[in-house]
């Protein structure tokens, strides 16, 4: 009797970054992320913020760097989507962004990175604004032994903004860096999801934050290119998981999280 | 394949899916790797390290079918270390040591250490070099360990002909440095664990020589799957992945 083979997993990589790989301008970058991502099998990568990275970016480098992006995804729709990179320091100018990029240009949701941190209520505007677009949204944050940076989000002020936007959901980037702290912080709050990208491939982590808040909440992504591909999907290839939870969280969450802004925008795609 | 870092018992800090020697033999095995130089996590922050090499050889010779061999731990800072070497050569028959300078609060310009890797190289036993366990930034706060200044070694290895060091944890380093100065004697090496950023390995092995990698997967308490992930991700010429995956590890050893 021939043995049932499990269905190939389709892989979106939530978290990539132009910075950090072998090229010089947008496209070549992103040609070289994907001829990296087709070797490991990757069928979409999410990209966000252009090059080199600002950490509290004025309104022109905002727009720079979502320029860059643009580029790079530019006849790479197949392959590729987009997140605008925001920042709660310019409101206006996010906002702004959201529509040139979100509403009126192919991009599919937004990053928030270090400007500030994300408990502070002067994100809000931006949240609801990406809401409205049914558009991703995304938070780094990172938790560090030795102190964050001054305007780096913990863990527990993403809570803080997933409480006071409990029906929009929020991406918990890095699963707040030293994840066990993480994992625990948003764990009560079923609006957030993890992303499990960019930390060392600790054995555990995956594992944990399906224990604590379901498949259906962690999303693979890489951080690439500072990160390798490699190591961050040995995070779900290694862990004791079900067919059905590794392919929801290598591709299968991001999808169905972008299903509605994807159809809105008429982005081909198979859920 | 010969993984050159993988370590025994258990971590100080959080069970770990793999840290039953059975079950990270199979892992390992599953994997590929025919041979895992393996330290002991108990080396870190007991005292007894004789203590813990003993049991280090003990697992090693119990489980896993020859997969394992011992890597003893050796702190020069304690009396009669010397001794330590001792065990872990004639008692344990071990191949070589793991160090962890960090862990054990001694800096590589202290003269203890540097008679430690005399002693070592008198016995031709390589010296592994664990520069970090952990990311400095998810170290538990209480016990947070800085990786290891390199800044000494490649003067010490410059003068010593005999000795045979392995770094391991290391991400990778600038062209200049230490670490290139290190690698350029020819007698150091770099395993893959924290070899990072796409295409790291490629990356690694155009600036330093495949000669001076070797494959090093910091299981368990990394997920051993980053290893074969790793080297699928990189472009090398099959020559060049050989010496990586076992020829430039079982070179250091003589072995197959």
């Amino acid at each position: 009797m021939r043995s049932k083979q499990a269905p190939r997993i389709r892989i979106w990589d939530l978290h990539c970054h132009l910075a950090g790989l072998a090229g010089t301008t947008p496209e070549e970058l992103m040609a070289e992320l994907i001829r990296r991502a087709d070797r490991m099998g990757i069928e979409r990568v999410v990209v966000f913020m252009g090059f080199p990275f600002i950490a509290d970016p004025t309104p022109d480098d905002l727009r720079r760097q979502n320029d860059q992006v643009l580029r790079a995804l530019a006849g790479r729709e197949d392959r590729a989507l987009g997140f605008a990179y925001v920042s709660p320091n310019h409101v206006e100018a996010s906002l702004r962004e959201i529509d040139r990029c979100v509403r009126d240009g192919p991009m599919v949701g937004i990053k928030l990175w270090i400007a500030r941190r994300c408990s502070d209520p002067q994100v809000d505007p931006i949240i609801a604004r990406a809401a409205e677009l049914r558009g991703a949204i995304f938070q780094h944050t990172w938790s560090k032994t030795g102190g964050s940076l001054p305007g780096e989000s913990l863990p527990e002020d993403l809570a803080e903004l997933a409480r006071r936007h409990p029906d929009t959901p929020i991406i918990c980037g890095h699963t707040g860096g030293e994840w066990e702290r993480g994992i625990r912080a948003v764990r009560g709050l079923p609006n957030v999801s993890v992303d499990l990208a960019g930390s060392d491939p600790t054995a555990g982590l995956t594992e944990m934050a399906v224990r604590e808040l379901g498949a259906s909440r962690v999303i693979f992504g890489s951080d690439a290119g500072g990160r390798s591909f490699a190591s961050q999907l040995a995070k779900v290839r290694s862990a004791a998981l079900s067919h059905e939870d590794r392919s929801r969280i290598l591709g299968g969450n991001l999808r169905a999280m972008l299903a509605p802004i994807l159809r809105a925008k008429g982005v081909a795609f198979e859920p | 394949m010969i993984d050159v870092n993988v370590s025994l018992s258990r971590w100080p800090f959080r069970r770990l899916p793999l840290d039953d020697p059975r079950a990270l033999a199979d892992a390992l095995r599953g994997l590929g790797v025919v041979r895992a130089w393996a330290g002991s996590f108990d080396a870190l922050l007991h005292r007894d390290v004789a203590g813990a090499n003993e049991r280090l050889a003990a697992d090693c010779r119990a489980h896993g079918d020859g997969l394992f061999l011992p890597f003893g731990t050796v702190d020069p800072t304690l009396s009669d270390w010397r001794d330590d070497v001792r065990r872990c050569h004639e008692t344990h028959e071990m191949p070589g040591l793991r160090l962890h300078p960090n862990y054990h609060g001694y800096k590589l310009g202290d003269p203890r250490f540097v008679d430690l890797l005399d002693e070592a190289a008198g016995r031709a036993m390589p010296v592994q070099i664990a520069v970090s366990m952990e990311d400095a930034r998810t170290q538990h706060p209480l016990v947070r360990v800085p990786p290891v200044d390199l800044s000494p070694l490649p003067g010490l290895v410059e003068a010593r002909p005999d000795l045979r060091v392995v770094l391991l944890n290391l991400p990778i380093p600038p062209r200049t440095g230490p670490v290139a100065d290190l690698l350029a004697t020819k007698r150091a090496w770099v395993d893959t664990a924290m070899i990072e950023g796409v295409a790291g390995i490629e990356r690694f092995a155009a600036a330093f020589g495949a000669d001076r990698l070797m494959i090093g997967s910091h299981a368990p308490f990394f997920c051993p799957d980053a290893v074969p992930l790793k080297l699928q991700e990189s472009e090398l010429t099959p020559a060049d992945r050989d010496a990586i995956v076992a020829g430039n590890a079982s070179g250091l050893l003589w072995i197959p």
